[in-house]
């Protein structure tokens, strides 16, 4: 298929879907021509002020509320995008710019890369899963739970055979949470499982890494545990989200509903650091019940 | 999954003894998937008592063996031993808790109280509970506009005012339905102290209506200042308590009006007049007649019993459930709330910090590291920022493993509040904030 073939077939699709047009053509009038609004004046070297320092929490554009204080409260418990007034039938120009630059920031933490120097400046070994790059990453998940034969080589001698904990940090669906959050969750978890004497054992950084590459380490090492801090796949509300899957008996194959996961660690949500500790009273339940995931949670009450 | 506490609520106020039981349902409101977050997510009552008058043995002593006799034999009536009560709060309030007995109460009452938390309440813990009790919290969150609580009981008048459910300011005036009392003969009994120089009669005088109406105006005139529909004056100074906190001041801005407390029940309904030995029907009358009444104004769901309902069934809050404990003999009792460590301290006191929005670790780190030399190895930690089950494990791989550390989050204790903890409800803590009228023994020893 040539491209003029499949920009046809595309225009023919989103006719198809389009939906029924409201008006039909003879009932338009045009509205009275509107005075244009002045350019506001910028000059060169200006910059444009950053839409994304705006706390929509605290952002309400409605003209002419019956209660604005009140939507406003309302507001601070959600990141729903409400609120936003409108321009006639449209978002206003303020909306729609932080609603592309959120898409974009969500786009970007996906594409960009945990920086090269992140492990080597923490102290940790770095591997790489089968992906060579992005786009295989992104294509082929499966790749992304494995290592060649000559990186399980490389994890073997670098990792302790058979620790009660293995620590990886994944850089997953978003490099952005991972240079945020990885860190400091992992700090106050090492400190958590040092209070109660349970070895932390020597972390691990993965490139181009899914979940399962966790299952593929406990293969390589015999971990009792793994606990992988795994960037999220970003949303709009934030790119720098990170989960934490813990899973007991590690190993390629193993449920999913075998993981024990902690969920929405960033700064809006649960703190790294707070997470952290949290996991760290988590990992010793788990090594003490010698379960993890849903089994856990029955009735253990979580 | 949920969790059930059983509160106890006992009011003893200068008219009026009442007690409730009540349930609080906590629940892990986080998804499976997430760090858990315990919440209070129902409230029910299991028994009220019937309202009975507080025990005296003269105007100025409460007879505490026969208040005793008669908490008794409400546990009795709603079936429970001092085993069954989790946590809650005995609240001496009004112009009872003043009168020096105050302290011969709740120790006659200490051992039937078990081990849950008492709570000796000052005006501005009692104008938040009946504020809670009555609905107003709920209603300034429904409304979305400032509701001014006025709990009208025998001796005292607690004030609150609310936005969004959170407490903006609290008062107490020394306005209430029990200033003057008159026997079954039509003779004045009694006048309080507070109305000198404001009462024409004396007691033994010839109780008239028309004097009760006169005071019951001014009163009610004075609580028109309190509520900022009139330009305040030395009145409202003279019938203002020394024992809240701060002066109230009044509201500059429009607000709701919401009723409770004894005398509300006389607003919205004429008594005969001399029906309760007071001038209660009188105050509610002329209340009615002013201008708090011109207004939005509102009953609240509770009236008489709004400060025992507040103090059984929303004295308690639950903290973060990422919190840190260890050796820590619960329940605490009366820490008294610092801002900052003294140098000597003569017993537990809980510091109270801002903390950090998600902190770094680094962060975390330096604040263990400048707390300990100032809290020994008793530290006790109030954050309100979600970060103390890191600073917790940090201060404990630093201290010695004996060490006393409780470090609890998402409570926000006032200046010169007192903290009662109950032990750890799922992973959170039970926590009464309060203040506290007889500060100076009231603190117990871990």
């Amino acid at each position: 298929m040539n491209k003029q073939e499949l920009a046809a077939m595309v225009a023919e699709i989103l006719q198809g879907m389009g939906p029924e047009p409201l008006a039909k053509g003879g009932d338009y009038r045009p509205a009275a021509p509107q005075p244009e609004q002045k350019p506001t004046g910028y000059e060169d070297g200006d910059f444009v002020p950053d839409v994304t320092r705006l706390d929509l929490r605290k952002l309400y554009l409605v003209e002419d509320p019956a209660n604005g204080e009140a939507f406003r409260r309302l507001k601070e418990r959600t990141p729903a995008r409400l609120g936003c007034g409108k321009a006639g039938s449209r978002y206003r120009t303020l909306t729609m710019l932080r609603f592309r630059a959120d898409h974009a920031a969500a786009q970007d933490a996906v594409f960009s890369q945990v920086s090269r120097e992140f492990a080597s400046k923490n102290g940790m070994i770095e591997v790489q899963t089968q992906c060579r790059d992005k786009d295989e990453y992104l294509t082929r998940p499966d790749k992304g739970r494995r290592f060649d034969h000559k990186t399980q080589q490389t994890i073997r001698a670098s990792l302790p055979q058979k620790p009660r904990v293995q620590i990886v940090i994944g850089d997953g669906l978003s490099s952005a949470a991972i240079e945020a959050n990885a860190m400091d969750c992992m700090e106050a978890m090492k400190e958590g499982l040092k209070l109660r004497s349970i070895d932390p054992g020597t972390p691990i950084f993965v490139r181009y890494c899914r979940v399962g590459a966790g299952d593929a380490i406990g293969d390589v090492t015999g971990c009792e545990l793994v606990c992988m801090l795994v960037g999220e796949r970003p949303g709009l509300v934030t790119d720098k989200s990170m989960s934490a899957y813990i899973t007991y008996r590690p190993h390629t194959g193993v449920s999913e509903s075998a993981r024990t996961v902690v969920s929405n660690i960033h700064a809006q949500g649960t703190p790294a650091v707070e997470a952290g500790a949290h996991i760290a009273g988590l990992i010793q339940t788990i090594l003490e019940k010698k379960v993890s995931g849903v089994e856990l949670t029955k009735g253990a009450g979580a | 999954m949920s969790e059930r506490l059983r509160s106890l609520g006992l009011d003893v106020g200068t008219t009026s003894t009442q007690l409730v039981l009540s349930e609080l349902v906590i629940e892990n409101r986080a998804s499976g998937f997430a760090v858990p977050e315990m919440e209070i997510v129902s409230r029910r009552l299991l028994y009220q008592s019937p309202v009975h008058f507080t025990p005296l043995l003269d105007e100025n002593r409460m007879d505490a063996p026969a208040l005793r006799r008669l908490v008794e034999r409400e546990y009795q009536k709603a079936g429970i031993t001092r085993d069954d009560v989790d946590t809650g709060a005995v609240i001496v309030t009004g112009e009872t808790s003043r009168k020096e007995n105050a302290r011969a109460v709740l120790e006659a009452l200490s051992d039937l109280a078990g081990d849950f938390v008492v709570a000796a309440a000052g005006p501005d813990l009692e104008s938040v509970l009946a504020a809670k009790g009555a609905g107003a919290e709920e209603l300034s969150r429904k409304l979305g506009k400032d509701v001014l609580h006025m709990d009208i009981g025998g001796g005292t008048s607690n004030l609150c005012l609310l936005r969004d459910g959170a407490v903006l300011a609290t008062g107490c005036l020394n306005i209430g339905g029990r200033l003057i009392k008159a026997d079954g003969n039509g003779r004045v009994s009694y006048v309080s102290p507070v109305l000198a120089g404001l009462c024409p009669v004396k007691a033994g005088d010839t109780a008239d209506r028309e004097t009760f109406r006169k005071v019951a105006a001014l009163l009610a005139r004075a609580l028109e200042m309190a509520a900022g529909l009139r330009p305040a004056d030395e009145l409202l100074t003279a019938l203002s308590t020394r024992e809240a906190a701060k002066p109230w001041t009044p509201p500059k801005q429009t607000v709701v009006l919401s009723f409770s407390g004894g005398v509300a029940d006389c607003v919205e309904r004429e008594h005969p007049w001399l029906v309760f030995g007071d001038m209660g029907p009188e105050l509610g009358q002329a209340i009615k007649a002013s201008r708090l009444c011109r207004g939005e104004y509102v009953l609240g769901a509770q009236t008489i019993r709004a400060t025992v309902i507040g103090a059984g069934c929303h004295s308690t809050q639950l903290s973060g459930s990422t919190v840190y404990c260890q050796n820590i003999p619960f329940p605490l009792k009366n820490l008294p709330v610092v801002r900052e460590l003294p140098e000597r301290r003569d017993g537990p006191a809980v510091l109270a910090l801002p903390g950090l929005k998600a902190p770094s670790y680094a962060q975390v780190t330096a604040l263990a590291e400048s707390l300990i030399p100032r809290l020994g190895e008793e530290a006790l930690v109030c954050l309100e920022q979600d970060m103390a089950k890191a600073l917790g494990q940090a201060l404990a791989v630093r201290l010695p493993p004996n060490a006393r550390i409780l470090c609890i989050d998402r409570v926000k204790p006032g200046e010169g509040s007192y903290l009662d903890i109950a032990g750890p409800v799922g992973q959170a803590f039970p926590v009464v904030v309060k203040t506290l009228v007889f500060q100076d023994r009231a603190r117990r020893e871990l």
